[in-house]
């Protein structure tokens, strides 16, 4: 069974975009990277359910 | 001043010259820490055991190092624990740096009321030293140095080994053999049986250095430190003024140029400061595998410690998982040998013993990816674990320096029962014990000690317990395999038959979430084999019975 949320959330998906965006305006590829392993290792506390994170890495891998 | 190592003298064995092989019922190769613990075991559980070691000292050199709290209470029940404790390094703080800032800090045993501390550091050779002493005064240890192994033939029935002495060769005969022969085991290669597993790309370099240092009594480990570019270091303090160092060195280093004086003594100097007086007493450079034999029984043959499982330093998990093997065993071969049970017992050594490995693997795999991570990506994610950890409680869990050994509760057992009656939290079937202060005969004692001699059964009593209740489990001790009962009270209780102790703290209770009336039946290696809220003598002997591998 599916627990990973795949449908739009409530609110403006325009600011979510542009919050991420902003986020690394300023950054060089490095630094991009250093700030996205960062805000998975939050995000992923966050949520703090191991499958739901496995389920987003299944999807994320996908090509 | 060095350790003086021993030379233990050859004596010539009895079957030097003798025309037909000697039969022994278990023969150990290897006078290690798991082949000795195996060895005193055995002997103390009244069946004699021949020892065979092709060397004639302890273990040269700087190797396993930390021992904890599981392993000393086996050692305990072996009757050599207290000279090890007072010998070494007691310790149950860690800490991690990241660079130059402190970013996590662990307590391994952050409660009280443990007869043992979570750690201790002590030079294998001390270890090794007390534990020939120990086998030394056991009746029915025959421990022979410079006996070596030089063939192995496992029948349906027994083991044929050829020895080679420096007085020439016998012929020895074993209903059992237990290979405690370590990572390089002949008898592993003699019988062509093969490793799987991992082995990391990755080298490092021990250093053992005599010095006075104020540093605290910890597990000190840096991420890039600033005086080691870009690897990890480890500090560990041992007796004698000795510390242990460990360096990690990247795969592409030359370990035979990284050993070289000129080229440690700088890297040393450079993490102790330009003023720091020492000496080198040691330094290796080694790498490792985390890997296991697919079975650990290969009939009349079986296979303890290093020569069965292997895995990164980082943990502590070798030497201790390796004494817990032979604690496993120990029991079980000897009820075999005894006709107490049947030889399928020790299929339960393999299931339950790889079960330890492989959780022990499994750690000790993830310890070592978050310290050498596989590629730049891993890193960047392992790199910014540390810098969250700084601020963030969450991160801080998930900084792995290594997660210290801890016994496994042998969750899969086929020789635990269900529960009788509903527990919430306590020790589960499978488990080990958790000792407890106690009070006996107005005496400090320790809930451990109440469990030294084969099966054994706590009863949790209340104010009011029933004389014929303890009538029926004091029987339990005449049966052909005993259970020995002892009875926990929180108050006083007069003139039971079986030893009684008083829980004054309370922390017996708690800790086997026990209420009175409660009972926990203990296998001989004080792991639990069942737990009930009633007293049933009926339930008690199918529980061990079904401990001891028989089928109802």
């Amino acid at each position: 069974m599916t627990k990973l949320r795949t449908t739009p959330a409530p609110g403006n998906p325009d600011d979510l975009y542009e919050a991420l965006v902003d986020a690394r305006r300023d950054l060089d590829e490095a630094q991009a990277a250093a700030l996205d392993a960062k805000l998975v290792l939050l995000l992923a506390n966050h949520i703090g359910d191991v499958d739901v994170v496995r389920e987003a890495i299944a999807l994320a891998r996908k090509r | 001043m060095g350790f003086a190592y021993p030379r233990f003298e050859f004596r010539a064995p009895p079957e030097l010259g003798a025309r037909a092989p000697a039969r022994h019922p278990v023969v150990v190769i290897g006078a290690g820490p798991v082949g000795l613990s195996l060895a005193i075991d055995l002997a103390t559980r009244g069946r004699n055991v021949v020892v065979l070691d092709d060397d004639d000292t302890v273990s040269v050199g700087s190797r396993g190092l930390c021992y904890a709290k599981r392993t000393l209470e086996i050692w305990d029940r072996l009757g050599c624990a207290a000279p090890m404790v007072e010998k070494g390094v007691t310790w149950q703080v860690g800490k991690v740096f990241f660079g130059e800032r402190q970013v996590y800090a662990f307590d391994l045993l952050p409660e009280g009321g443990h007869r043992f501390p979570a750690f201790i550091n002590l030079q294998q050779y001390h270890l090794e030293n007390f534990l020939v002493e120990r086998a030394r005064a056991t009746a029915g240890v025959d421990l022979r140095f410079r006996n070596k192994v030089a063939g192995i033939a496992p029948r349906g029935d027994g083991v044929g080994l050829t020895v080679e002495t420096p007085q020439g060769g016998y012929s020895i005969d074993a209903e059992w053999v237990v290979a405690c022969d370590g990572a390089r085991s002949p008898t592993r290669r003699a019988l062509g049986l093969d490793f799987k597993g991992r082995v990391f790309e990755d080298r490092f370099l021990i250093a053992d250095v005599r010095m006075t240092a104020d540093f605290p009594t910890e597990r000190w480990f840096w991420f890039e430190p600033p005086f080691h570019n870009g690897g990890s270091t480890l500090l560990h303090k041992q007796p004698d003024d000795i510390w242990r160092i460990d360096f990690q060195l990247g795969w592409g280093a030359d370990p035979e140029a990284e050993k070289q004086p000129e080229r440690v003594i700088p890297r040393i100097q450079r993490m102790l400061g330009p003023d720091a007086k020492f000496e080198l007493d040691w330094v290796s450079v080694y790498t490792f595998q985390c890997r296991r034999l697919e079975r650990f029984r290969h009939g009349r043959v079986l296979f303890a410690g290093d020569s069965a499982h292997q895995v990164s330093p980082f943990g502590a998990r070798g030497a201790n998982s390796g004494v817990q093997d032979a604690d496993n065993l120990g029991w079980k071969l000897a009820a075999v040998l005894a006709g107490q049970a049947p030889e399928t017992l020790l299929d339960s050594y393999d299931s339950e013993r790889v079960e330890a490995a492989d959780e022990n693997i499994l750690n000790s795999t993830r310890a070592t990816d978050f310290i050498t991570p596989k590629n730049e990506a891993s890193r960047r994610l392992r790199d910014a674990v540390l810098e969250l950890a700084a601020d963030q409680p969450f991160a801080r869990r998930l900084v792995n320096s290594g997660r210290l050994s801890l016994p496994t509760a042998y969750a899969r057992s086929p020789l635990s029962s269900p529960d009788e009656g509903s527990f919430a939290g306590g020790v589960p079937a499978g488990a080990p014990a958790r000792d407890a202060p106690l009070m006996r005969e107005g005496k400090p004692a320790w809930l451990l000690d109440l469990l030294k001699d084969g099966f054994s059964a706590l009863y949790f009593a209340g104010a009011d317990t029933p004389p014929d209740a303890v009538t029926a489990i004091a029987a339990l001790a005449n049966d052909p395999t005993p259970i020995r009962a002892a009875v926990v009270s929180r108050v006083a209780q007069a003139g039971l038959p079986v030893p009684t102790a008083i829980d004054e703290s309370g922390l017996a209770f708690e800790r086997y979430d026990a209420a009175p009336g409660t009972v926990v039946l203990f296998r001989p290696d004080q792991h639990v084999a069942a737990r009930s809220r009633h007293l049933d003598p009926a339930a008690l002997r199918r529980a061990r019975d079904r401990a001891l591998g028989k089928t109802p």
